[in-house]
């Protein structure tokens, strides 16, 4: 990839990422409470709580508490949590391989999934299959990703009793070894298909439309000419190309993935990020909620980031725009 | 002066809108939830809130959509959810679609510097999650936020993706020849903006705002079942966080307050597929093919859902 672009691409990040440490500083100025009366519990003279301000820098101008809060951030301090007492830090890292794992698995479901799909659909155009998809694709779109997790337990789990529906492992026998991954496996699989539903149809359609596009080109055309069979044809030429605009938007939903993971977990009790977000935001404890709102709008930056470098690895013609 | 082109195109446009399927479908079941939320504080045969009728009643003639633990008619909480809902999705949207077009044609029609500064805040806007701050400042509020509060937040951070596209069309009709035909018979910025510009953007705005809103019900809900939402009224959202705690015994608590969400998200994104199709003339018909294989297929147009979803609203 050529230096110019990956300078370019770099570059345009620092304005978005400031202007969301700013944002959250103006969220957090905002807060309710004053920080101090926290610290203090109650009484202290005048005197005493203008030294604790002074400690914690709450005295200085408005533009310093922002540098001081954006050097925090970028070295990994997001301040502490107001009903735990411990580093909002330690916390996330505390919950954060759940939601890594679901999130991760549901996107390569999805993507395995839609590419199957958009294949099978493709193969017909408006042929029955390419209907279905098409309906499943309004209808999934319509459904709250948390009341699919409801449907799902009530009809399947509650029914079968195969897969367990809270948690992220057995409280009752602590397992060890493969036993323990099998049973976190085992834990993983209905939220993962939950969330992944929304996903799966949208990019199928995604795939579809994209090997349509290519299918009619003339590089086709040639590989037909020179005797390929179809399905090489699709999995060598074509797909490679509609998989474009399939990396293009994994970025771009990486928003949507983290707010259905929020709504999955809560009613799967998963214990991952997101049921974190919700036990603060019902305790109040805005420092961990502010930290999780900071994460997930870095995580969308890093993602489309991330992307953006795909596609211009992928397909010259980005970085040569 | 010159006229705006085509004025008779929007009953043209409301004739296709009703003899496409998705058209119909939408506009039926968007028709249906405005009326039930119209009229749910007169027809609700019960009052939701109170403790009123047996608890736990399967649907039947009585209470067809069950009653709840403690005593209360699902079809009444339906109802009145749906009030909930279009208030919030309608407030959204009105103020979307008005940041949106003033701000993308702002942004399309004054210098770079101005330009500049809309898309930078609303690039900023666009990577943080609306349904992370709903929860922040539900954090705020006590651990619940007030419905005209949500209106105001979800409005001021939905905008973002309008202003793109209304700038983008604003741009391109700035070009057109009716718009020099205009300026050179002497008509002022304002009057080319408020005549022309506006009236032509006006027909792909309604369709990402139809999507807005739709994402706003599903917003709303998601709020509310977490248990974040507005205490002072019924929704969906908060019907289904009741059912949490009954899937095993009471499949109706769950089922019918998210087959109304269904209905009203569906029927939003129908018409928003819908409108793009018929306002679109550019667009390409399904195309009639043999059914033969290994031919050269023109693509059918791409899913305004794709498309708005892929970089919109989030």
């Amino acid at each position: 990839m050529n230096l110019g672009y990956l300078g370019r691409r770099l570059l345009q990040v620092v304005p978005v990422v400031a202007g969301i440490l700013v944002l959250t500083f103006v969220l957090i100025q905002i807060a309710p409470g004053d920080p101090i009366d926290a610290l203090a519990s109650e009484g202290g003279s005048e005197a005493y709580l203008d030294g604790l301000r002074a400690d914690y820098g709450l005295d200085r101008p408005i533009p310093q508490q922002l540098g001081t809060y954006a050097g925090n951030v970028l070295q990994g301090d997001l301040g502490v949590s107001i009903n735990k007492g411990l580093p909002v830090s330690a916390l996330v890292r505390s919950r954060l391989q759940p939601t890594l794992l679901l999130t991760t698995t549901a996107l390569v479901i999805s993507t395995l999934g839609a590419l199957v799909l958009g294949q099978l659909a493709a193969r017909r155009p408006f042929g029955l299959f390419d209907l279905l998809l098409n309906s499943a694709t309004l209808v999934l779109y319509a459904l709250p990703a948390f009341w699919l997790a409801q449907i799902v337990i009530l009809t399947v789990a509650l029914r079968t009793g195969w897969f367990p529906v809270q948690g992220f492992t057995d409280a009752r026998n602590q397992l060890t070894g493969v036993d323990h991954l099998l049973d976190i496996g085992r834990h993983l699989v209905l939220p993962s298909l939950v969330l992944a539903a929304s996903e799966v149809a949208l990019l199928a359609r995604i795939t579809r439309t994209g090997l349509l596009q290519e299918v009619g080109r003339d590089y086709v055309r040639t590989a037909r000419a020179k005797g390929l069979d179809e399905p090489r044809i699709v999995s060598h030429h074509a797909l490679r190309n509609a998989a474009l605009p399939m990396i293009a938007i994994v970025g771009s939903r990486v928003g949507f993935l983290l707010s259905g993971a929020v709504l999955v977990e809560t009613v799967f009790a998963w214990p991952g990020l997101g049921t974190l977000l919700v036990e603060s935001a019902r305790a109040q404890d805005h420092p961990v909620v502010l930290a999780l709102v900071l994460l997930v709008s870095a995580s969308v930056v890093l993602a489309n980031l991330v992307t953006d470098l795909i596609s211009a690895w992928a397909d010259p013609r980005v970085r040569y725009r | 002066m010159v006229e705006p082109p085509a004025r008779p195109r929007s009953t043209r446009s409301a004739r296709r809108l009703l003899r496409s399927p998705s058209g119909v479908v939408g506009l039926g079941l968007l028709l249906t939830t405005a009326l039930v939320a119209l009229t749910a504080r007169r027809l609700a045969p019960h009052n939701p809130v109170l403790l009123d009728v047996p608890p736990l009643r399967h649907p039947s003639w009585a209470y067809p959509m069950g009653t709840d633990n403690l005593g209360r008619d699902i079809l009444s909480g339906v109802m009145l959810g749906a009030r909930t809902a279009m208030t919030v999705a309608a407030g959204v949207a009105l103020i979307t679609a008005l940041l949106g077009i003033v701000l993308g044609t702002v942004a399309a029609y004054s210098g770079h510097l101005v330009d500049d500064a809309v898309t930078r805040v609303a690039e900023v806007i666009q990577s943080v999650p609306r349904f992370f701050l709903a929860i922040l400042l539900a954090s705020y509020f006590g651990g619940e936020l007030s419905n005209s509060y949500l209106i105001l937040l979800l409005g001021a951070t939905s905008w973002p993706f309008l202003a793109r596209v209304v700038r983008a069309e604003a741009l391109s009709i700035a070009q057109q020849g009716f718009v020099e035909a205009a300026r050179s018979a002497g008509a002022s910025s304002a009057h080319i903006i408020a005549r022309h510009v506006v009236p032509n953007v006006l027909p792909s705005a309604t369709v990402v705002v139809a999507v807005t809103a739709s994402r706003v019900i599903l917003l709303e809900s998601s709020l509310s079942f977490l248990g974040l939402g507005d205490p002072e009224v019924i929704s969906w959202g908060f019907l289904l966080n009741n059912a949490q705690g009954f899937l095993e015994t009471a499949w109706w608590m769950a089922v019918f307050p998210g087959l109304a969400i269904v209905v009203a998200v569906l029927g939003l994104n129908l018409l928003g597929d819908a409108l793009t199709d018929v306002l679109n003339p550019l667009l390409p018909r399904r195309p009639r093919l043999p059914r033969r294989r290994r031919q050269r297929i023109t693509p059918s147009p791409s899913h305004p859902l794709t498309d708005i979803h892929s970089s919109g609203p989030r």
